[in-house]
């Protein structure tokens, strides 16, 4: 300890950068736990069972359309993305040659789709799904849209929990004469499931707070919506509700269950990912 | 062998396209029923594989065929270097410069406040953490990727808001808000890829600083982050796409005011926020102008896109 001070003497500015990379810390975690903290505090009083009612009105905020609306989203997004995502990794870690060209192009189509901000797939699935294939504001509109959205998380998480799976399975799975196909079904895909699982969870959180990409594809009215009609997700209408400013306290209690919600699925996604971290320790 | 080996390179792609089952199976058996069921999956993946690539084509077509057109009628120089925007007045006018300089501005006020911090927690979380403190800070800074633009911009309007223009003066909803609230955002973006490469630095360089008799930080600052410094700006960069892109949070707290900023404390319109605010009830030559609002950011993202594929492949080679 004597030794440490005395370091710290002869090199004063060590001790400032010492001291800045803690506080700088400090205030990372410091954001984190003010923004819960605040949502949490701001809204959690004003969770009410009204909330939750089946039929709301203008002076009753219900959100209970907009949660099953968002549920009916994200099962859509994902039945189109997860398939496609999966397939996808599939074919770039199973079938294609390492460095082959399709992969190089898929890997950085991936990449340029999770660089696109939301606002722009909001245009393009505007331009798109509403206007060109007359779909018109509804909530498969929005659906289509996120899972483009979505589809790169999902690419990347499965690519990765396809890399991890050891070779010797499917070494194995060949030796006992099983062809490509039942290879990949049998014993790849299942040991990689909790990867791609992870991934799929992720996804889920996104659509969950998804806002500017379904303005202007699901629409912001707050109803009950079929497929076809156009109807708010959760998120789109806490933007409604903060942005009038005549339900503010309805807009902090919507702000909770959001938080609550993401901060659930991401919690699950890490701790999912945590798990093949160390299955795949063990079989190494 | 060899023959088979010069044809293999020869015909690298069509390969790639055949199962590995039907080159080792007989030939008679590749019409069974299962070939042709290995066959076909192949053909499915392939173009799963193929749909990122699709959707990406698709976009980009749809936006430039339809936002540039309006670009061309308004005139690019207009559209680019115009100071007004005045899209309902009898006599419109389009000129999206103070957009382009809002965003620059915020994205820049976020940059200056969330990369020295993000980059100094990554530091902290490499080297400094006690394993036990890891366990709690990590967690709290992925954990902030994931909470929505909309929750971010509730925050913001409801805390930072009122906390601005109580210190700083003017409306509160100003540059000085929106830089703090994307500042926040983009710290798990810095914190994740710098910490990441950090401790893809060789450990022998740290260890070759301490034996030079450098103390623990110097070492860290002097030897680590300049090894670890295209990592970095691959984080700095994708920090930049995220905070350009960003549309919800900053339409909620930045004030939304279409002309030039004279000081922090005045608020903007950013490229998003003119689109998000504007696209429910514009029709005509407005809304046209609007989606060519949506490609000069596009363009941006592409650019900023480039930008980080040239730094990762430069990493990698």
């Amino acid at each position: 300890m004597n030794q440490r001070i005395m370091t710290y003497k002869a090199h004063p500015l060590s001790l400032v950068m010492k001291a800045l990379v803690w506080i700088s810390a400090a205030l990372s975690v410091a954001v984190f736990v003010t923004l819960v903290g605040y949502v949490l505090i701001k809204g959690v009083p004003y969770l009410s069972l009204s909330l939750f009612a089946f039929e709301g009105s203008t002076s009753e905020v219900s959100i209970l359309a907009s949660i099953v609306n968002t549920l009916k989203m994200v099962l859509i997004a994902l039945l189109v993305a997860a398939p496609l995502g999966v397939g996808c990794s599939v074919y770039l870690v199973e079938y294609a040659k390492k460095g082959s060209r399709v992969v190089k192009l898929a890997e950085l189509a991936a990449q340029t789709l999770s660089g696109i901000p939301s606002i722009i797939y909001g245009i393009f699935g505007s331009m798109f799904f509403v206007t060109s294939l007359g779909w018109r504001l509804s909530l498969l509109s929005g659906a289509f849209t996120l899972a483009i959205m979505i589809l790169p998380i999902i690419i990347t998480s499965s690519q990765e929990a396809l890399k991890s799976v050891n070779d010797s399975y499917r070494e194995g799975a060949f030796g006992l004469g099983a062809g490509k196909l039942r290879t990949v079904f049998k014993v790849v895909l299942p040991s990689a499931i909790s990867g791609i699982l992870s991934g799929i969870i992720l996804s889920i959180g996104r659509i969950v707070g998804e806002t500017a990409a379904l303005i202007f594809t699901a629409g912001t009215i707050t109803k009950l919506a079929s497929l076809t009609d156009s109807g708010s997700t959760l998120a789109v209408q806490m933007y409604n509700l903060s942005t009038e400013g005549l339900h503010m306290n309805e807009a902090s209690a919507a702000a909770v269950v959001l938080l609550i919600t993401v901060i659930a699925l991401n919690s699950a996604a890490s701790f999912i990912g945590k798990r093949i971290k160390k299955s795949g320790a063990e079989v190494n | 062998m060899l023959r088979n080996e010069a044809y293999a390179d020869s015909n690298l792609l069509e390969e790639a396209f055949l199962p590995q089952t039907v080159e080792s199976a007989p030939k008679k058996r590749s019409f069974s029923l299962k070939s042709f069921a290995e066959y076909f999956m192949q053909g499915v993946f392939l173009l799963c594989a193929c749909i990122s690539i699709i959707c990406v084509v698709v976009i980009c077509v749809y936006m430039f065929a339809k936002g540039c057109p309006a670009i061309a009628q308004i005139g690019v120089l207009d559209f680019l270097s115009g100071t007004d925007w005045f899209p309902t007045n009898s006599v419109p006018s389009f000129g999206i410069f103070p957009m382009i300089v809002g965003s620059i501005y915020v994205t820049a006020g976020a940059v200056l406040l969330g990369v020295p911090i993000g980059l100094l927690t990554a530091v902290f979380l490499a080297r400094f953490c006690p394993e036990r403190l890891y366990k709690l800070v990590l967690p709290a800074v992925n954990l902030l990727a994931g909470i929505p633009s909309i929750v971010y911009g509730f925050f913001g309007m409801v805390v930072v808001v009122p906390f601005v223009r109580s210190v700083f003066g003017g409306t509160g909803n100003s540059i000085i808000t929106a830089s703090i609230i994307l500042g926040m955002m983009i710290l798990p973006t810095v914190v994740g890829m710098s910490e990441s490469a950090l401790k893809a630095v060789p450990e022998e360089y740290y260890e070759g600083a301490l034996a030079l008799g450098a103390t623990h930080e110097r070492s860290v600052m002097r030897v680590l982050l300049p090894a670890a410094k295209s990592g970095i700006c691959a984080a700095i960069v994708l920090a930049i796409g995220r905070a350009v892109g960003e549309t919800m949070a900053v339409v909620m707290i930045a004030g939304n005011q279409a002309r030039l900023p004279d000081e922090l404390t005045d608020g903007v319109r950013t490229l998003t926020a003119n689109i998000i605010l504007e696209m429910g009830y514009a029709s005509g030559l407005h809304y046209d102008a609007l989606l060519g609002t949506g490609v000069v950011l596009f363009v941006f993202i592409l650019i900023l896109n480039l930008l980080l594929s040239i730094i990762t492949s430069k990493r990698k080679g």
